[in-house]
C-alpha cells in the first residue's frame, strides 16, 4: 500500500475547484462521496432497467426484482448476516432506529424501566428512545464516557440492571471517531438477557463488520455513509426477533391477505418494507459495496491509518489546536477546537480554501455538554483523502490562528 | 468564494475579542434569549427599560464571532434610544443584512454596523449576524426565547 495510490479519480466531484481552489473533501462523516461506479450503475438502472419490483410479469420487474434481492444479499455477505431476510430496507440509520424503538423496544418497557445508552450518542440514536419511553414512564439511561472521549466499560457494566430492557449504543462516534468495543458491550447485556442494538452510521466505510460476530441483536447503518446514494439504510435484526415485532408501517407489499375483518402480515423482510421502496438506493447501494469489496478491507485500512496518525501528528504539532477525542481505537475523524476561533468561523475561513469541514455540535449535544464544550470544527476523512491534503488543513489552521490572535 | 477580509474585519475581530456589554445585565425589565439550533450560538439580550426609553442593554453571546461582533455593535446603537427608534433601527438592520437590493453604506448613520455588511457575501453566515437583533426584537416585545433557522 502506498500512499500515490490515487482514489481520488474514482470520484468525479473531487475533480472541482471550490472558491477556485481544489476541493479538499474533510466531511466524510456527513456523508462521503459517490465513485463513478455508483454514479453509472444508477444511470444505468435509471435509463434501462426501471421498473417496480414484487408487482409485474412483465420482463423488467422481474428483472428489477431480482438487482433489489440481489441488493440484500449483498448486503447480508457484506455483514456477514446469517439469512438474506434479516436484511430490512429503510430510509436510514434513523428510520432503522425509530423502527426497533417503535415494533421492538415500545411492547417491552413498563414505567421506570431503562433505555441504556452512552454519552456519545448521536441523536438519532437519543431522541427515537426518549420518544417511546415518555410513552411508558422509562427514562434513558446515559453510560458515562471519559474525558478521552472512550466510554467507561466498567462504568457501563454497572448500569445494566433488571429495569434495563434495551441497550443501544454507536459503534463509531460520529464526532470523536471512538471505536466502541461492541462485542464486550454486547457480551455485557446478554449475560443479563439484555438485547443490543448498534448503530453503525459511522463504522461501515471503515471497517469490516461482521454482526454474527459482534452478536448484536440489531445493526443499523446508511448508505450515503459508505459511497452509496441518500434516501436508503439498512436494519439487520436477528431472525427470532423480526417475525415478532409489529409492523412499523402499513401498505402493499408488507400484506398477506387484506379484508376489513382483519389484516395478516407477511414475514421479514417484507413485512418491514411497506410501499414501493427506494429500489434505485438499493440499487446502487450494492454498487458502493462492490467497490468497497473491490478495494477491499486492507488496503482501506492501510491508507486511513497513515493519514489518522499523519493527521494526528501534523494538527498535535499546532500549539492552539486541542483534539477532542483521543481514543486508543478510533477512525480517522478529527474534532478539535482552537481557543480564539470559534468552529463556525474556522470552517468559513477553511471553505474559502476549498476545504469542506464540519463545524458544531454534530448533532450530539449531550456530547458536547459532557465535554464542556458548544462545537467543535471536525475533520472527517476517508481512504481517498491524501497527506497532502491534511497539510494543507495544517496550514489552513495555522492562517486562522494568526489571524484570530492577532 | 469573496474576500475573506469582507467577513472579517478589523472591527468585527475586535468586537469578537471584546464585545461591549457582554456581561449579563441583572437586575433587568426585559431578557429574550437568541438560539440557532442548527449551529448552536446562543445569546441573551438584556434591557432596563422604563416607559418607552431603554437606558441599558446588555449582549452575552456564546458562539461564533459574526454572532459575538454582532449583539456587541447592536448593544452600542441602543443605548438611551426610545422603543420607536429602536424598532425603526431594527427594520433598517434587517434590510442592511438580508435585504435584496445592495444597501447603500452610510459610514456615519451606520457606523460598526457597516462592517458587518459583508456577511450578505456569505449567505450561511447571515443568520449569525442577525441573531442578536431577532433577541433584541423579542425582548422589546416580551417575548423569551427567538430562534433563527
Amino acid at each position: 500500500m502506498k500512499e500515490d495510490i490515487n482514489f481520488r479519480e474514482d470520484f468525479p466531484i473531487l475533480s472541482q475547484e471550490i472558491n477556485g481552489k481544489p476541493l479538499i473533501y474533510l466531511d466524510n462523516a456527513a456523508t462521503t462521496q459517490k465513485p463513478r461506479a455508483v454514479i453509472e450503475r444508477l444511470s444505468d438502472f435509471l435509463s434501462e432497467e426501471n421498473a417496480n419490483i414484487h408487482r409485474g410479469v412483465h420482463y423488467l420487474s422481474m428483472n428489477a426484482t431480482q438487482s433489489y434481492d440481489e441488493s440484500r444479499s449483498c448486503v447480508a455477505n457484506f455483514i456477514n448476516a446469517e439469512h438474506d431476510e434479516e436484511i430490512i430496507f429503510v430510509r436510514g440509520a434513523t428510520e432503522a432506529i425509530n423502527l426497533v424503538a417503535r415494533s421492538f423496544c415500545s411492547e417491552r418497557l413498563g414505567p421506570d424501566d431503562e433505555i441504556l445508552v452512552t454519552e456519545m450518542e448521536h441523536h438519532a440514536n437519543i431522541v427515537p428512545w426518549q420518544l417511546v419511553a415518555g410513552e411508558h414512564g422509562a427514562r434513558v439511561v446515559p453510560a458515562p464516557i471519559t474525558d478521552e472521549g472512550e466510554l467507561d466499560l466498567a462504568q457501563f457494566e454497572s448500569l445494566l440492571n433488571e429495569r434495563t430492557k434495551l441497550v443501544a449504543f454507536v459503534h463509531v462516534s460520529n464526532a470523536l471517531g471512538t471505536i466502541n468495543p461492541v462485542k464486550k458491550m454486547t457480551d455485557m447485556a446478554h449475560q443479563r438477557g439484555i438485547p443490543v442494538l448498534v448503530d453503525g452510521a459511522q463504522a461501515v466505510a471503515h471497517q469490516k463488520v461482521d454482526v454474527q460476530e459482534l452478536g448484536c441483536d440489531f445493526y443499523v447503518f446508511s448508505s450515503h455513509k459508505i459511497f452509496g446514494p441518500d434516501g436508503q439504510g439498512v436494519l439487520y435484526g436477528r431472525k427470532e426477533h423480526l417475525n415478532g415485532m409489529t409492523p412499523y408501517q402499513g401498505g402493499g407489499d408488507m400484506i398477506e391477505i387484506v379484508s376489513f375483518d382483519g389484516t395478516t402480515f407477511r414475514s421479514a423482510p417484507e413485512r418491514f418494507e411497506a410501499g414501493t421502496p427506494n429500489i434505485s438506493g438499493a440499487i446502487g447501494l450494492k454498487a458502493a459495496i462492490d467497490y468497497v469489496n473491490d478495494i477491499g478491507w486492507e488496503t482501506i485500512h492501510e491508507k486511513e491509518s497513515l493519514l489518522l496518525s499523519h493527521a494526528n501528528e501534523s494538527l498535535t504539532k499546532i500549539p492552539s489546536v486541542r483534539l477532542i477525542g483521543t481514543a486508543e481505537e478510533k477512525v480517522p475523524v478529527l474534532s478539535f477546537t482552537i481557543d480564539s476561533a470559534h468552529p463556525h468561523d474556522v470552517a468559513t475561513i477553511l471553505d474559502a480554501k476549498g476545504i469542506a469541514v464540519r463545524a458544531g455540535h454534530h448533532c450530539a449535544q449531550p456530547l458536547m455538554k459532557r465535554l464542556g464544550i458548544s462545537a467543535t470544527t471536525r475533520a472527517s476523512l476517508s481512504f481517498y483523502n491524501t497527506v497532502d491534503e491534511i497539510n494543507q488543513l495544517a496550514e489552513a489552521l495555522k492562517e486562522v490562528t494568526a489571524l484570530f490572535e492577532s | 468564494m469573496e474576500d475573506l477580509s469582507d467577513l472579517y474585519q478589523e472591527i468585527i475581530l475586535a468586537h469578537n475579542k471584546r464585545p461591549r456589554n457582554g456581561e449579563p445585565l441583572i437586575p433587568c425589565t426585559h431578557r429574550a434569549e437568541g438560539f440557532n439550533p442548527l449551529c448552536g450560538d446562543k445569546l441573551t439580550v438584556y434591557l432596563r427599560k422604563e416607559d418607552k426609553q431603554v437606558d441599558e442593554i446588555a449582549c452575552s453571546t456564546e458562539g461564533c464571532a459574526i454572532s459575538r461582533a454582532s449583539g456587541s455593535i447592536m448593544t452600542t446603537m441602543i443605548q438611551g434610544k426610545t422603543v420607536s427608534e429602536i424598532e425603526k433601527l431594527i427594520e433598517e438592520t434587517k434590510v442592511l443584512l438580508t435585504g435584496d437590493e445592495e444597501p447603500e453604506i452610510d459610514l456615519v448613520e451606520h457606523g460598526d454596523m457597516a462592517a458587518l455588511v459583508g456577511v450578505r457575501k456569505f449567505p450561511a453566515r447571515i443568520k449569525c449576524a442577525t441573531l442578536a437583533w431577532h433577541a433584541l426584537e423579542a425582548a422589546i416585545k416580551g417575548n423569551n426565547v427567538t430562534t433563527t433557522e
